[in-house]
């Protein structure tokens, strides 16, 4: 609630002052950009390829929000189960849209356990689930990292090249399906190309969400996070749905990663799903998600405030000053907007 | 306490006109009343009147604060007096007991009573780095507690742990510490008798005029009309943030309070109805026994006939409650259950909703409802789940998406026949009075068209006019819908007036099976567990 002194309209109120923020500091940007004649057009087709790279990871934290456990910090894990579908395709060589969904079909086959085996956990360790997640993640990703270095990979294009044994760190997708979300369906509108393929593949899991918390099995896990005891009296296991939500969230974690690689142009392996989780919270909180309830639209507004800051914030700030404050500003909103939400808690 | 000497005393809590508003609506219009010492002074009024507005201005609650405070004056013991923080209010001599307990469970009866006002005794440690670490005083805080105890005859030992006490105690053990504050100027009751049986509710008047006797001024709110007549010096009758009446309680009737408050004339009982005689058993409770904390039932023996209204009464903690809760598998229960000729199996909640019984809790915002979900989604959800309703077809079952249009109809159709007062389907249910909350647990319980309905304390913590409301709907239901009713209630009149059986629980068991009509004598012995004729 506004202080009295500060008050706002209604609808300005609605939108959140964080949001408000943001949303200034993004026009400001913006229109730093045009004072220094850049390449506004360039600038926009940058941050909608950025949306739809990273909009499935931050729609990866809407079921588990929904379910009751949180936000998810253990995204991870449904991001080792991509990667692992995505370095088996890339070591079978199969290329183009086939691969991305051979990818995408193998990381989910792994997700559905491993999500549940993750719900099986969090139900162990209710009401810590935002730590142990977090834990689990790390714990997952050094082993992962034993497992690049061993699994018996033997594609020369995968392994690296002095000794023949372990996956490289970073594994390029060129000329295998680097970019072909993108550029399928692509089209440009006043000068600005658009990634139809990835935004298409984004919109409809974000509709096919949506649709999944309005059938049954949606209301009962979303009835269920409300209240547990109503749940019961339902006769709901409240257990049951939130291993179905943490399930929802793995998948779609997985899924992500394959698209977030493609469009990126390269696999990352190692320490690189460590921290992911990270920003996609910064999304969808930014987007006006609580640690209880979030929507498509938290979604939606988040991915895009955030990630065209990020996009926007390094060459304008390198413009008007020396140096690169994008980073920092990254770190800072991104922590900063974690924080502020864990803060609020509890309130309406 | 003669009123003669009540009022010659100074008053020890004056409010000139308070006045509140919430975001541009005004719940509190200029409230003045005064509270001398030695005298209980009753605050009435509906839900929504500004009863809790004012309490928690004078408790000095954030809430009203941080919605820009508050007009008006508020004179403590002569002196004014401004509470920032409920700390503040305390400290200044103001005691509340409240609806909703607040006490520690883990903690133990004395420390709960002395908490944060422990005597202590000085140690090396608190010698060298401040009195904040001296030790307690454990036999002081004892002889203390056991003092304050005392004072509000509660005979429990000091030195137990709070949680899984019955709820009768917890309300003595607050008073019992509001009692023990050395500097209490004014002591405040926030419908105190809300969760009490009627045995334990005498007993909290009876400690009420003893306090007000010793001196203290005594500030009474309650929905309980015949609790006022019985106790107060004088009454205030508040009405949409207005004082609409000052009535003097040795002249005045229930009838005429109820009229001032919800200004209109109100009848206080529904019509009284009779069993159109059929003897066949549509539910029949063998041996069950019940594990729910506070309201165990250890061997309950009772058939519900096809069509009739069962009451089911007794003093709190004696069990009646747990009877539903244990048929509809919320609490574990064993025993054997027959429910229209089959064996019926307990512990299984779902099984239950898809048979065709259904529950409305007497925990209306835990069990009850979603109160931050929408009234439509509220009261088309116990059906959506156990039998599939509301949705659209699909081959895959738990995949079927939500009907919108047909929850919509059918909450709009029930908003109409239950007379919910609300901006429309789509209003968070938490914003609904508890009277309006509880019609929303009813729809809900008859959108299951359940063959059997159990309804646990239908009327309690809601407003005169909406508790007959429901009564009559609960009546309209078993007469037009041919629904088997039982309903569980602490409040034996009302038990008595819609019931054409009442069964009272005495220690788990069925004391007795009397017809509603039977002396009160008769109700009386079964309550205390003499047993009585069956009817």
């Amino acid at each position: 609630m506004a202080k009295p002194g500060i008050r706002l309209p209604g609808f300005l109120r609605e939108f959140g002052i964080p949001r408000l923020l943001i949303a200034v500091f993004l026009v400001v940007l913006f229109a730093v950009a045009v004072a220094t004649h850049m390449d506004l057009r360039g600038l926009i087709s940058d941050s909608i390829v950025r949306v739809g790279r990273n909009g499935i990871l931050v729609l990866a934290l809407l079921p588990a929000i929904q379910g009751g456990i949180g936000l998810n910090f253990g995204l991870p894990l449904g991001i080792i189960c991509g990667l692992v579908g995505a370095v088996i395709s890339l070591n079978a060589g199969v290329h183009g849209i086939a691969g991305v969904g051979m990818a995408a079909g193998i990381g989910v086959a792994l997700a559905i356990p491993v999500g549940a085996g993750y719900g099986w956990l969090l139900n162990r360790t209710r009401g810590q689930e935002m730590m142990v997640g977090t834990y689990l993640g790390f714990a997952i990703v050094s082993m992962m990292s034993v497992f690049w270095l061993l699994a018996p990979f033997k594609n020369p294009t995968l392994v690296w090249a002095i000794g023949g044994r372990g996956l490289r760190t970073t594994l390029s997708l060129g000329g295998i399906y680097d970019k072909v979300l993108d550029r399928w369906l692509t089209f440009t509108v006043s000068g600005v190309r658009i990634p139809g393929g990835t935004l298409f593949v984004f919109g409809a899991l974000c509709f096919l969400v949506w649709l999944f918390f309005r059938t049954r099995m949606g209301i009962t896990i979303a009835a269920a996070r409300s209240s547990t005891r109503f749940a019961r009296a339902a006769g709901i296991s409240d257990e049951r749905t939130r291993v179905q939500a943490t399930v929802l969230s793995t998948v779609l974690a997985a899924i992500g990663i394959v698209v977030f690689s493609q469009s990126y142009g390269f696999v990352q392996l190692y320490t690189a799903p460590l921290l992911m989780a990270f920003p996609a919270i910064a999304c969808i909180l930014i987007g006006g998600a609580s640690v209880t309830r979030a929507t498509i639209g938290h979604v939606l507004v988040g991915t895009f405030l955030f990630q065209s800051i990020l996009t926007v914030a390094l060459p304008v700030t390198s413009q008007v000053i020396q140096g690169d404050i994008s980073e920092t500003a990254r770190l800072i909103i991104q922590n900063g907007m974690i924080l502020y939400a864990l803060t609020r808690i509890g309130r309406t | 306490m003669t009123p003669s000497a009540a009022s010659s005393a100074p008053p020890a809590l004056e409010l000139r006109s308070i006045v509140k508003e919430y975001e541009g609506n005004r719940v509190l219009k200029g409230v003045s009343l005064s509270v001398r010492e030695g005298e209980i002074h009753a605050l009435v009024g509906e839900n929504g009147a500004g009863k809790s507005t004012l309490m928690n201005i004078l408790f000095g609650m954030p809430v009203i604060w941080e919605t820009g405070g508050y007009e008006g004056e508020i004179l403590l013991g002569g002196a004014p007096a401004r509470f920032h923080s409920p700390a503040e209010a305390m400290n200044a001599g103001i005691g509340m007991v409240h609806q909703e307990f607040m006490l520690l469970p883990g903690f133990r009866v004395a420390e709960n009573i002395k908490l944060n006002r422990e005597p202590t005794l000085p140690n090396p440690a608190s010698r060298v780095l401040g009195p904040k670490l001296e030790s307690l005083d454990v036999p002081r805080m004892r002889a203390d507690a056991r003092r304050a105890l005392d004072q509000v005859g509660l005979g429990i030992d000091e030195w137990i742990a709070v949680a899984g006490l019955p709820v009768g105690h917890m309300q003595f053990i607050e008073i019992a510490r509001e009692v023990d504050k050395a500097n209490l100027k004014v002591l405040i009751f926030d419908e105190p008798t809300a969760v009490l049986t009627e045995t334990d509710a005498e007993k909290l008047l009876a400690i009420m005029r003893g306090l007000a006797a010793k001196g203290h001024a005594i500030l009474f709110i309650t929905h309980r009309l015949d609790e006022v007549l019985a106790v107060a010096d004088r009454i205030t009758v508040l009405r949409d943030g207005e004082v609409v009446g000052t009535p003097d309680p040795k002249t005045t009737t229930v009838v005429r309070i109820a009229e001032l408050m919800v200004g209109r004339p109100a009848g206080v009982t529904a019509p009284r109805r009779f069993f159109a005689p059929s003897t066949e058993p549509v539910l029949g409770v063998e041996h069950l026994s019940v594990d729910m904390p506070g309201e165990r039932v250890e061997d309950v023996t009772l058939a519900v006939r096809r069509g009739e209204i069962l009451g089911i009464g007794g003093l709190a903690g004696h069990g009646k409650l747990g009877i539903a809760n244990g048929i509809m598998g919320l609490y574990p229960g064993s025993g054997r259950v027959i429910f229209d000729k089959a064996v019926f199996p307990l512990n299984e909640p779902r099984l239950a909703l898809e048979r065709g019984l259904a529950f409305v809790s007497e925990d209306r915002r835990g069990v009850g409802l979603l109160p931050e979900e929408s009234i439509e989604l509220n009261i088309a959800l116990s059906a959506l789940e156990a039998h599939g309703r509301f949705l659209h077809p699909f081959p895959i079952q738990p995949l079927r998406v939500v009907d919108h249009r047909a929850m919509r109809a059918h909450a709009l159709e029930m908003i109409r026949a239950l007379d919910i007062r609300t901006t429309g389907p789509s209003q968070q249910v938490r914003r609904l009075s508890g009277g309006n909350q509880q019609k929303v647990c009813v729809a809900r319980a008859m959108t299951l068209e359940p063959r059997l309905l159990f309804v646990s304390e239908p009327t309690r913590g809601i407003d005169v006019g909406a508790k007959q409301r429901v009564l009559e709907i609960l009546s309209a239901l078993n007469r037009d819908h041919d629904v088997t009713l039982v309903v569980t209630s602490s409040e034996l009149a009302e038990l008595r007036a819609i019931s054409d059986r009442v069964a009272i629980v005495y220690r788990g068991r069925i004391a007795a099976v009397l017809p509603p009509d039977a002396p009160d004598a008769d109700f009386g012995l079964a309550m205390a567990g003499e047993s009585a004729k069956a009817a």
